[in-house]
């Protein structure tokens, strides 16, 4: 079942990964021949089979909620590409009115 | 002098303990070594001399004391995808490039706490994605044994490191193979332990669900210390388990007379796997028999579909994981963009290279409205499968063993076009991740002059079994890891 480059472009965007000249052909073609080989999937009949999402003992833990140490402000924002007053500075996120 | 590079941890925590050589003369060595080899191996990203000198004189105070442990003063090489407090982790990524963690990742703190010197980051494949390494987004590893060929991945600069005698252990990640395939293709010890058993907290996360931390050594005692020190509970890891750190070297010295071993046909008699593989693995059963173990005959019968259900649940957990890398919090940032959504996906186009937007296109595409029950929830299923596999051989066995890769080394470059080719080298190691099983290559002779690896794979919790099968095999005369006669002479 080949990708459509409509179906590429939708990933993508769902994926917030630009696309440049050239990589809806490339991920069409690449990811069509993987799902191909992943097509036989299908021939197990796995109705009556359980998912398995982790696969040993541990169950959900729950712990106290009680104030510990954390990382500071300044360690937090360190890496950041652009911070001011605290905050991590980013692109506006609403057009102008 | 003494000969320094190429010893295992156990003789030169021997010299160190005598007071026959200190942890900075051990130091001094071991970048003697580095400066000398590693511009043909290129197996580190970046050198921590002053972290090590810090660390080799604290080593050194602990020693005159008479307070160090089995690892004290031993020069270990971390993959690119631990966090170091202060020091550059970039996962092999240009997204990442110049990043410096906030804190330490609990297994490498732990081997702090045990005395290591830390000499250096590793390269790996981008996110630890590929079973080359030629997907770093720095450079490519060369393999020790020939500079021509690849040193498998994603951890193949940890493997390349020890097998180069720059490092005398090296940590690294296996989450579809990423130890024990490189360990296999450079000719030294790699184990990945059962999921749960190490902490992930400071791994930069590929795939949740299946990576786990392991040692890269030149010989199984080495690998089953540095797995010891650093395996156990720890509350900033939900999954890590509470069982007792000390469970992995539980008679793992032992024999193994009596021991059922499966050899599991679909990793044995297939198409697609070298005759000096095979030859090589032959070898080795019989050296295991003759030990007293008894070779079985296994059936994985759904092994066939195991890539198919990696290919979607692996891609699948890092289109989820690598989300982070936005470029607000770290890494790089594309800063003139109009709105957020296009700073998103200019920051990320430029940043990954084509390997890892390739799976985080797989992984969106499988987890997306209307394919989520095809894909998905289908693979995960499929994974109930191949675990209800593994669970039904280990009733006929006590340990499974195979070959670790179908193939030895191959040239760089000849299967950077197919990835299908490239995830191909994973087909005996996959399946114990999605089982959550811990798992061991160590080398098995060689191939045309090039390293072959033999894999034993043990239930849930077993390392100790599958330590002891390695070590049985080693003391019989195998397994131990040779020096490359390309690097030999030096240093």
């Amino acid at each position: 079942m080949p990708l459509s480059k409509d179906e590429v472009r939708h990933v993508a965007m769902l994926a917030r990964l630009g696309l440049e000249p050239g990589d809806e052909e490339f991920y069409a073609e690449q990811l069509s021949g993987i799902l191909e080989h992943i097509e036989r999937l299908q021939q197990l009949d796995t109705g009556a089979i359980p998912p398995t999402a982790q696969v040993v003992e541990v169950a959900n833990r729950l712990r106290e909620d009680t104030p510990r140490p954390c990382l500071d402000q300044a360690d937090a924002l360190a890496n950041a590409a652009a911070a001011v007053d605290g905050f991590f500075r980013v692109p506006s996120i609403q057009e102008e009115a | 002098m003494t000969k320094l590079i190429g010893s295992t941890a156990v003789e030169l925590s021997k010299l160190l303990r005598a007071r026959d050589v200190s942890a900075r003369e051990v130091l001094a060595a071991h970048l003697e070594r580095i400066d000398e080899v590693d511009g043909r191996v290129n197996a580190f990203l970046r050198l921590t001399p002053e972290l090590a000198a810090a660390q080799a004189d604290a080593a050194d105070r602990a020693l005159k004391a008479g307070d160090a442990g089995p690892l004290t003063g031993i020069p270990v090489a971390v993959k690119d995808v631990l966090c170091v407090r202060g020091v550059e982790t970039t996962a092999g990524s240009q997204i990442l490039r110049g990043f410096k963690p906030p804190y330490t990742a609990t297994a490498v703190a732990r081997l702090f706490e045990a005395g290591v010197v830390m000499v250096g980051v590793t390269n790996c494949d981008e996110f630890a994605m590929g079973s080359s390494t030629e997907n770093s987004g720095y450079f490519p590893t060369h393999n020790p044994w020939d500079l021509d060929r690849v040193p498998g991945g994603s951890s193949g600069g940890s493997a390349a490191a020890v097998a180069a005698g720059a490092a005398v252990i090296a940590l690294g990640t296996d989450t579809g193979g990423s130890i024990r395939q490189p360990a296999a293709l450079c000719g030294v010890a790699g184990m990945k332990p059962t999921y749960g058993r190490v902490s992930r907290y400071g791994l930069i996360a590929f795939a949740s669900s299946l990576d786990q931390i392991g040692p890269f050594a030149r010989c199984v005692d080495d690998a089953a210390m540095t797995l010891s020190l650093m395996a156990g509970y720890d509350p900033l890891d939900a999954t890590s388990s509470e069982r007792p750190r000390q469970d992995v070297l539980n008679n793992y010295g032992g024999d193994i007379k009596g021991m059922r071993l499966g050899l599991p046909r679909e990793y044995y008699d297939v198409e697609g796997i070298e005759p000096g593989v095979k030859s090589a693995v032959d070898r080795a059963l019989q050296l295991l028999r003759d030990s007293g173990a008894e070779i079985v005959d296994v059936t994985l019968p759904h092994t066939d579909y195991g890539l198919a259900a990696y290919y979607i649940i692996a891609p699948a957990e890092c289109s989820s994981n690598l989300a982070r890398f936005d470029g607000v919090r770290f890494g790089m940032s594309d800063q003139d963009a109009p709105n957020i959504i296009e700073a998103y996906s200019r920051t990320r186009r430029q940043g990954f290279g084509s390997e890892v937007r390739r799976r985080i296109m797989l992984g969106t595409y499988a987890l997306s409205s209307g394919y989520y029950d095809a894909y998905y929830l289908k693979a995960q299923k499929v994974r109930t499968l191949i675990k209800a596999d593994f669970d039904q051989a280990f009733t006929k066995c006590d340990a499974i063993v195979s070959p670790t890769s179908p193939t030895v080394a191959f040239p760089i470059g000849s299967r950077t076009q197919d990835p299908l080719s490239m995830y191909l080298c994973d087909v005996f190691t996959l399946g114990g991740n999605l089982a959550g099983l811990p798992g061991i290559s160590v080398p098995c002779g060689m191939s045309d002059g090039l390293p072959v690896g033999l894999q034993v794979l043990a239930p849930q919790w077993g390392e100790n079994l599958a330590l002891r099968v390695a070590r049985a095999y080693e003391t019989a005369g195998g397994g131990m890891a040779a020096m490359p006669s390309l690097l030999r002479g030096e240093g």
